[in-house]
């Protein structure tokens, strides 16, 4: 049914329709929404059988996940931010002992500087923790993508987070076809742990594993994420045949016929990319598009298929490798070795600057003339960081680097964009 | 596409109206995307929120720079905030309050430039916190404002305003919304009629 509703309500409900049966979660923007939601619909009993769990922190949130995944049950959570970082040891915990919970990264960046807006620093500081990793372009791909977690998660005994652009989508109010009960059904059946705690057949779960053992289980880790690289595009097809719609499967193009330049991003930013690649398009400039939408497993095979016939690629990513630069662009480049592409890395909406069409249009223009800086950070104000360098030039004393800046800024409340 | 931008502060239900006017377009069968500027809300600072209407899937998440419309909650941001920034030449204009825009002091900047005067019928003042006032009990002006809107703009009709208002808000608020809703929309018409005729 079509429906006009915030991003974080439609997860909500897409998550209560996978019949979860315990959630746990501790509230942090921009997630908080969501788990409200799920809290409503436990107590007023729309969504049964399921235990609605407080926790006092994100650590104690993903501890007690294992823990209820561990008895079988279907497990969900959501977090953010700091709220991912706090929970780290339990995350690694989860993906090595193999429990197929689904958590909800509402994006958000890391500080410090402390700031609750969006971009993807949260969930990519997570690339190795093995859990899949699923970036959402709109909220129906944020809902749909949450019911294909699951079955993903309990088919490869695996952790999956779903990763939302946190404001940009959790907080938009947008149209989305929620499927029915019936179709949810009809594609993610009952639960079926491989491994279960279980009194009646008692097993232990978390064994200390010495040298002798421990690269083989972390090599079947491994194993599976490269299973999950042929599982996902089988089950966006299964995903299509029951809802009708297509979801992400591992990468997704767009006017990439004949393209001599690729764009490559993830989320809610291939919506402004592709509304500035038509029009690039209209003015005869050869510019396709790459969505990621599984960053893990990386799709190295097809990415590497993707940009086979383009001459250059631009990878925006929303995170920086501090002392290098991309981290989505260092994926993207080990995929395309050896086949003598130009790359480009371009860092963009930290902290939750705005990413304009605009700026979009001179950025790429600039990347088709071969005239772009390997690593470029978007719309940086260059006046701000030369004023803060030369002040660390002038006094040993420099002061706060953040609170120099906001001081030079002067007040920005009045600034709309 | 159209673009409306929502100036107004904390707790005047700012991003409340962008969700209302994008259920009120989506009502009309059309493709809407509404969201909020983002900060951290408290009471009384300056709120922005954001609402695109279109025919097709939106797909844009830039922040609206270009608006044309603009709903201003909250006159006193006009001393604070650039809130006509990047508004198109013929962009519509609805402030809540009971003053007209040249006692605002802002006549000509409403108007537009010189040469090219913004049209009349493309701005109004609206008593929308009266409205609240009388209808809902409490000083909360986003739905009136709707109503204004519809009639300023006729982008949205009344009835999905209404319609908008009863998907958010249920029993005596829902009542009291509408109603404030219902009268904005014949003030403004009858303000724009009497525009028509001086």
């Amino acid at each position: 049914m079509l429906k006009q509703c915030e991003g974080s309500h439609a997860v909500a409900e897409a998550v209560a329709l996978c019949r979860p049966e315990v959630i746990c979660a501790y509230p942090i923007s921009p997630q908080t929404h969501i788990v409200e939601g799920l809290g409503e619909m436990v107590k007023d009993g729309q969504l049964k059988g399921c235990e609605f769990i407080n926790v006092e922190s994100e650590f104690a949130a993903m501890s007690v996940a294992i823990g209820s995944s561990a008895t079988g049950a279907r497990t969900y959570t959501a977090t953010a931010s700091q709220g991912l970082l706090f929970m780290v040891e339990a995350v690694f915990n989860a993906s090595g002992l193999g429990l197929p919970i689904v958590m909800t990264v509402a994006n958000r960046a890391i500080g410090a500087p402390i700031n609750i807006w969006n971009d993807h620093s949260d969930s990519t500081s997570q690339r190795d923790c093995g859990w899949i990793q699923l970036f959402a372009e709109t909220n129906q791909e944020a809902l749909d993508l949450h019911i294909e977690a699951f079955k993903l998660a309990e088919e490869l005994s695996l952790p999956v987070m779903v990763c939302m652009d946190g404001f940009i989508l959790t907080h938009a109010y947008e149209r989305v076809d929620m499927p029915t009960q019936e179709q949810v059904d009809a594609f993610l059946p009952p639960y079926a742990p491989r491994q279960v705690l279980d009194p009646a057949h008692p097993v232990s779960i978390g064994a200390m594993v010495g040298p002798e053992a421990f690269m083989e289980v972390r090599y079947l880790a491994h194993a599976k994420q490269m299973q999950a690289l042929e599982l996902i595009p089988r089950m966006a097809k299964e995903f299509e045949a029951v809802f009708g719609r297509t979801i992400g499967g591992l990468i997704h193009t767009y006017r990439a016929e004949d393209a001599e330049t690729m764009v490559i991003a993830m989320g809610s930013v291939l919506g402004t990319i592709k509304d500035v690649i038509d029009e690039m398009r209209d003015a005869g400039n050869k510019i396709g598009v790459l969505g990621i939408t599984s960053f893990r497993p990386f799709p190295l095979a097809a990415v590497a298929d993707a940009l086979r016939h383009c001459k250059r690629f631009v990878v925006l990513e929303k995170s920086l490798a501090v002392g290098i630069g991309g981290i989505v662009a260092t994926d993207v480049r080990m995929a395309v070795t050896g086949m003598g592409l130009k790359g480009y890395t371009v860092i963009a909406g930290l902290g939750g600057r705005a990413i304009t069409k605009k700026s979009l249009h001179a950025l790429f223009d600039k990347a088709t003339r071969g005239e772009l800086e390997p690593v470029t950070f978007l719309d940086l104000d260059w006046k701000v960081v030369n004023k803060q360098l030369e002040r660390e030039r002038q006094h040993r004393r420099s002061g706060p680097v953040a609170e120099n800046i906001l001081r030079d800024l002067g007040v920005v409340a009045a600034k709309i964009v | 596409m159209f673009q409306v931008r929502i100036h107004g502060r904390g707790g005047q239900g700012v991003v409340t109206a962008a969700e209302m006017l994008s259920i009120a377009a989506f009502e009309e069968g059309r493709h809407a995307q509404a969201f909020p500027s983002f900060g951290s809300e408290r009471t009384g600072a300056p709120v922005v929120a954001f609402c695109r209407i279109a025919d097709r899937e939106i797909r844009l998440r830039e922040p609206i720079m270009e608006p044309d419309g603009l709903i201003i909650q909250d006159p006193t941001l006009l001393h604070q905030v650039d809130v006509f920034s990047g508004l198109k030449l013929d962009g519509y204009v609805l402030i809540n309050t009971s003053r007209s825009f040249e006692e605002l002091g802002i006549g000509e900047v409403a108007a537009g430039r010189r040469a090219q005067r913004r049209p009349a019928d493309r701005k109004c003042s609206l008593p929308a916190s009266e409205l609240a006032l009388k209808h809902i009990g409490r000083p909360v002006p986003n739905a009136a404002l709707l109503g204004g809107f519809a009639a300023l703009s006729g982008l949205i009709t009344l009835d999905s305003v209404i319609a908008a208002i009863r998907d958010k808000f249920s029993g005596k608020v829902a009542d009291g919304n509408i109603a404030a809703a219902s009268e904005a929309y014949e003030y403004v018409k009858r303000e724009m009629r009497e525009d028509v005729h001086a």
